[in-house]
């Protein structure tokens, strides 16, 4: 295992978050604030509680994981995309380095990076709302376990894209909105049961209502199966990474 | 002696079915300076990034200090620094940061020292905290070589180091070059100049359309270039040569009017003036005479020409 290239990689990604905080982090909180002011405050005192739970705070941890899942993929594609782009990348081709340091080195420093602005949007969302998180623990397991996912679907993502436009066209066709129609801002139960069905089908329902279960204990679907889909999810990257770099899919061609 | 890099049978064959390397044997030797040279589209990258790992091979085998490139690709790849020939670098890093993270990535402990010690040799130290975007072309060429001996390389690859840089600047990367090879660095260095190959090469290589048509010393091909040819245009035409000049290397051509006379200018004697002598005791006078002398670059070209 070669230590101090993963400590390169790691090194290099978060100074290059810190010369773009702006971007990185500002960004992210201060869309999430704007969707909170809107939905949870303004709107949000109209709405009734949803499970005994004000709309202000319900709403919460579905916009930290509308941010975390947007942020780690457009952290990570744009990481090894870039150095494609660029034609850098031959030096980290020609190092001494196998697929599991390259991970650790990218998706670990996307994956913190989320994880630090979920912290953020939380803590900021405190301020507005009375939040209570129920299961610490499981709500951190979901925080880490997601952003790592979606920082490798990134990775994936940058990989695969040989131009700006497909390193744009998923998260904005697929992702956005899988997410927006995932429960971020209302509970499944609200819709009509044909829809209820259907929404069962998009992955990104598990993940929020797995989220919302470890904050207020109520949840669409049960905890276990949300954590089921989310390791699912992490598998199904893993080994697409790992078959990326066994086979030089687009990288060694 | 092991040669440092040994390539065996070596083919790349891409996806559109473009053979860029035909079976290529080659070996390199230790602490030599190996010139390659081809024209473009001949294969000569695609060979350097085979063996420093970047490409997958289609089949065939590399070795590095006995080390399967593949197999074993940890320890070839760590005794391997490659400057590309193209210049993609981190456009907002600085020169200092960059090399830290090369040094990193090919799995060595930082070393604020070396780092140091490499900038510098490159001139690179005033410069150290400057955004590369903000460097000229000369200088980004160099913090890629800075960064491709952070990790204190036993074998570099220059692919074309000197493509688009004034004299000046060339003159400098030669002086890099030689510091290198005296320090025991191996360097590969592709080429489009044959003055840079005949400046710095210990052994020449000639690759084209995938194929390595010649390999061999470089004084041995200085030799060759040593040979000069003094052509004499004859007043009237002779049946052939006189026997009394049997002890020259002489060619006469087909009607009789031209005399080539072979020398070798490093030689002790060239013989012309005693074979002007001879000419003139034999009766044989001439009207115009001229000499010329055959280049690496006609060799190469020749070479080049025949494979096609």
């Amino acid at each position: 295992m070669n230590f101090y290239a993963i400590r390169a990689i790691y090194r290099t990604e978060m100074a290059r978050m810190m010369r773009t905080v702006v971007q990185s982090i500002v960004a992210p909180v201060l869309s999430t604030s704007l969707y909170f002011v809107i939905f949870g405050a303004a709107i949000g005192s109209r709405i009734t509680e949803i499970d005994g739970v004000s709309y202000g705070a319900f709403i919460v941890p579905g916009l930290i994981m509308l941010s975390i899942m947007t942020e780690s993929i457009s952290n990570s594609s744009f990481a090894i995309y870039f150095p494609k782009f660029t034609g850098t990348i031959f030096e980290l081709l020609s190092a001494p380095v196998s697929f599991v340091e390259v991970l650790l080195g990218y998706v670990g420093a996307a994956a913190t990076k989320s994880v630090i602005i979920g912290g953020i949007i939380l803590t900021t969302a405190s301020f507005f709302v009375d939040i209570e998180v129920a299961h610490p623990g499981i709500m951190l397991l979901f925080l880490v376990l997601i952003s790592v996912s979606f920082s490798l679907f990134g990775f994936i993502l940058g990989v695969w894209a040989d131009g700006w436009e497909k390193l744009t066209i998923i998260p904005i066709l697929v992702i956005m909105p899988l997410t927006f129609l995932g429960g971020t801002f209302y509970s499944i139960s609200m819709l009509p049961p044909a829809w209820q069905t259907v929404s069962l089908f998009n992955p990104v329902v598990y993940l929020i209502s797995g989220f919302r279960w470890s904050f207020y204990e109520n949840a669409d679907v049960a905890v276990g199966l949300s954590l089921a889909m989310v390791m699912t999810f992490l598998a199904l990257c893993l080994a697409t990474v790992w078959w990326i770099f066994r086979t030089g899919y687009k990288l060694r061609n | 002696m092991q040669p440092i890099i040994s390539v065996n049978n070596l083919t790349k064959t891409y996806a559109g079915g473009f053979e860029a390397l035909k079976s290529v044997s080659l070996d390199i030797h230790r602490g030599e300076i190996f010139g390659l040279l081809g024209p473009n589209g001949a294969g000569k990258t695609t060979m350097i990034n085979i063996i420093c790992g970047i490409v997958t091979k289609t089949s065939g085998t590399v070795t590095v200090a006995g080390h399967d490139s593949v197999s074993d690709y940890r320890k070839t790849r760590s005794m391997i620094g490659l400057v590309p020939q193209e210049l993609p670098a981190e456009s907002f890093e600085t020169p200092y940061n960059a090399c830290r993270f090369s040094r990193g990535l090919f799995g060595k402990p930082e070393d604020p020292g070396q780092v140091e010690k490499v900038l510098k040799s490159l001139s690179l130290w005033d410069k150290k905290d400057e955004k590369i975007i903000m460097l000229s072309g000369g200088m980004k060429r160099r913090v890629l070589i800075s960064k491709a001996l952070a990790h204190e390389p036993e074998i570099l690859f220059l692919d074309e180091p000197t493509a688009g840089v004034d004299v000046e600047l060339r003159q400098d990367m030669w002086n890099v070059v030689r510091e290198l090879r005296a320090s025991g660095v191996t360097v590969i260095l592709t080429t489009h100049y044959i003055e840079e190959a005949e400046q710095l090469a210990d052994r020449i290589g000639v690759i084209n359309h995938g194929e390595v048509i010649l390999v061999d010393e470089k004084q041995k091909l200085m030799r060759e270039l040593g040979k000069k040819e003094l052509i004499l245009h004859l007043t009237e035409a002779i049946g052939r040569i006189p026997e009394r000049l049997g002890g020259y290397e002489l060619e006469l051509n087909e009607d009789g009017t031209e005399l080539t006379y072979h020398y070798d200018t490093k030689g002790e004697h060239t013989g012309i003036t005693a074979l002007l002598g001879e000419l003139s005791e034999a009766g044989i006078r001439f009207n115009d005479l001229n000499t010329k002398q055959s280049s690496l670059e006609e060799i190469f070209v020749g070479l080049v020409h025949q494979s096609r």
